[in-house]
């Protein structure tokens, strides 16, 4: 496996040199949108479907500080405890107290993005608490010491035998096999013990309906189900956007998360949990509580342009169609979010100074902003990021806005103005490019860059302008 | 030129204003707006009114439609550039849908396939015109190329600023070209023509890339 450095620029680089990383991901991704396209296949249910996905996010970040009052409010009568966190490390101290008062020394995890985002593993076991991700491809990235490369799919970097060599590797008394169910069954093996002993089961949200206080978790393997179920005491985790306002709110969104997520109509489990076990009731854990996460978010939530931003649910759909996901995979981006998405968050929440390449790292091609299901308009975030990396713009909330300013690159644009505003300068230095066509195209700087994958370009004999002249077509 | 040629061939007065540039769109996607509108400042006067403007590079037109608005909002010259902006149409998109065009092959039999440029595609939502019209010429075979709405790499200044990322996503557009067995390679925009075309080059492939004007021009003059 390639280790990648931590940014994006050297860590592209690198996982473009490893064909195994390219063919993974080149494979992983042309199936993914296979399935997407199959499930989509009636342009105008698409389209229905995906307007009524956006109007119920717009809807609910219209009211998101009154939303985020209600759901606290409703969880806290149906016997959830809310806890609040504005940064990652509040957040882990939250969870650890919890943990610590309950004398949890054990938790198993389902899959959560947020958790992330805090790096919780790592933080509880400096804190001397065990936590064993439960989602296979989690599993697997956890075994391997890795992060995941995918928001939905976090192993998709790896190929079945390469799994199949960690397991042989890294799994007690396994025998190496390229058997799929016999790699699964390992697995299942081991979290089925361990979800027996946990002390602490924790997990990420999909939703939370404030009208309800109804926490909404989707999953395939059940691993979702057995955290938040089997453990005494469930720490459920979340962003502060994955709130929605009605219950009927739920059912357009999962469906728009599932198929364009993983190409499913449905998940194979849709939990609904809205509190403890009841005094009547013979399973299920004792005390749940809900973490719920700002970093970085309600700064975006300011301003007008990026909130939308926060629509996001999380599909991936971005990553899987984008074509520079596809060839450098998730790891380079050296962020939490990767792809598109993340192109437009990392630099939001670490600023767009100490992420300035981010918003660049992008064709603009739009293939992630006609598949979003929530119409994030992702082209367009990645140019507001840009202008405000470079130019604060008046009342900007963007952080470290202006900060990323490049003399040289103030320079190379005030050189092209001064060429492209005045048409004489423009002709001139075209018809010196036509007349010297046949001297080799200096190999320097960016040319050099592009010509060594591709011949230079030729300028043609006479330029278009002089074209139009000779052959009599007027001036305005 | 061919461009020019194919609008008079309908009967159309073309002019060519000699004071024009550029669209002003890498200032625009590098961050550097008021490069930019300085820029497209200079063209806005250039297009004599109400005349349609016809742009033979899908991104160039998806930049003087869909964002010099953008660009100019709050400006003293919204107004004109709002016109202007409306007055702006793609070269295909004019010749099929305006102008309806009707053509007659006198090409010998050939295989073609077709790259759909990402603007024309998304910001413009040009997707059949341009195969309606290779579709009149009676001995041009239209064969379907892999991904064909994956992005060939160029994005402009992306190329430059990530030449890697943008060298592997040319060579998989190569490779996917070359599969097809065809012998041109068409397009509607010069940026992923000049990518494309500097790729196909080095890598000694016979297949011809050539925008879709010269191409239609050619086998119907």
């Amino acid at each position: 496996m390639t280790t990648l450095p931590a940014n994006f620029r050297a860590s592209s680089t690198a996982a473009l040199a490893d064909p195994q990383i390219r063919a993974n991901f080149r494979r992983a991704m042309d199936g993914l949108m296979a399935k997407r396209a199959a499930l989509f296949a009636d342009p105008a249910e698409w389209r229905a479907l995906r307007s009524l996905g956006t109007s119920i996010r717009r809807r609910t970040l219209a009211n998101l500080p009154d939303l985020l009052e209600r759901l606290e409010q409703r969880c806290r009568a149906n016997g959830i405890a809310v806890h609040w966190a504005e940064t990652t490390a509040e957040a882990n101290a939250a969870v650890l107290s919890i943990l610590r008062a309950h004398g949890a020394t054990r938790v198993v995890k389902g899959k959560s993005m947020v958790s992330e985002e805090m790096h919780l593993n790592d933080f509880l076991e400096e804190h001397g608490v065990e936590s064993l991700e439960s989602d296979l491809g989690e599993y697997i990235v956890q075994l391997d010491h890795e992060t995941p490369s995918h928001i939905i799919m976090p192993a998709i970097h790896k190929n079945g035998r390469q799994i199949a060599r960690l397991f042989g590797e890294k799994i007690r008394g396994a025998q190496y096999t390229e058997d799929v169910d016999t790699l699964t069954g390992m697995a299942r093996r081991i979290l089925r013990r361990k979800f027996e002993e946990a002390d602490a089961g924790l997990s990420g949200v999909n939703f939370a309906v404030a009208e309800t206080g109804t926490l909404v978790l989707i999953e395939n393997e059940g691993n979702g189900r057995m955290s938040t179920h089997v453990p005494p005491l469930h720490i459920a985790l979340m962003g502060i956007e994955k709130v929605v306002e009605r219950l009927e709110d739920v059912p357009p969104l999962l469906a728009l998360l599932c198929r364009s997520a993983t190409g499913q109509t449905i998940t194979t489990y849709t939990n609904l949990i809205s509190g403890p076990r009841g005094p009547h009731e013979k399973d299920g854990p004792r005390e749940v509580h809900l973490v719920i996460l700002d970093n970085g978010r309600s700064r975006i939530f300011l301003d007008p342009e990026l909130r939308a931003t926060l629509r996001c649910i999380r599909c991936g759909a971005c990553m899987n169609h984008c074509p520079v996901y596809t060839r450098v995979g998730g790891h380079a981006y050296a962020a939490v979010y990767p792809g598109p998405i993340g192109k437009i968050l990392t630099p939001q929440v670490e600023g767009v100074k100490a992420r300035h390449e981010l918003p660049h790292a992008s064709s603009l091609c739009g293939a992630c902003v006609e598949v979003c299901p929530v119409e994030i308009p992702i082209t367009e975030i990645l140019l507001r990021l840009r202008r405000e990396a470079s130019h604060r713009e008046p009342g900007s909330t963007v952080l470290e806005a202006g900060e990323a300013r490049d003399a040289w690159e103030d320079r190379i644009w005030a050189l092209w103005r001064r060429v492209h505003a005045s048409p004489r300068i423009y002709r001139l230095v075209s018809r010196l490019a036509t007349r010297l066509r046949r001297l080799p195209p200096p190999r320097l700087g960016p040319l050099r860059a592009w010509t060594s994958v591709r011949t230079a370009p030729r300028p043609a004999p006479r330029s278009l302008h002089e074209l139009a002249r000779e052959r009599g077509v007027p001036d305005a | 030129m061919a461009g020019i040629e194919l609008l008079r061939r309908e009967g159309l007065e073309v002019v060519f204003p000699q004071g024009q540039t550029c669209c002003g769109q890498p200032a625009f996607n590098s961050g550097y707006s008021e490069e930019a509108r300085a820029v497209a400042r200079t063209q806005l006067a250039l297009f004599p009114e109400p005349w349609p403007v016809v742009v033979p590079s899908g991104s160039c037109a998806a930049m003087m439609r869909r964002h010099y608005p953008e660009l100019f909002a709050g400006e003293p010259d919204l107004a004109a550039v709002e016109a202007l902006a409306g007055r702006v149409h793609e070269l295909t998109e004019f010749l099929a849908g305006v102008l309806g065009v009707k053509l007659v092959d006198r090409g010998q039999p050939v295989r073609v396939t077709w790259h759909a440029s990402c603007h024309a595609l998304r910001e413009l939502g040009i997707r059949e015109e341009p195969k309606a019209l290779l579709g009149q010429l009676a001995n041009v075979e239209l064969v379907g190329l892999a991904r064909e709405r994956e992005c060939c790499g160029f994005g402009g200044t992306f190329a430059v600023r990530f030449p890697e990322i943008s060298a592997a996503m040319v060579a998989d557009k190569a490779a996917d070209v070359a599969a097809t067995g065809a012998s041109e390679l068409l397009s509607a925009d010069c940026g992923c023509l000049l990518n494309i075309a500097g790729k196909l080059e080095q890598a000694g492939s016979a297949v011809r890339p050539r925008h879709l004007a010269e191409f239609l021009w050619e086998r119907t003059r």
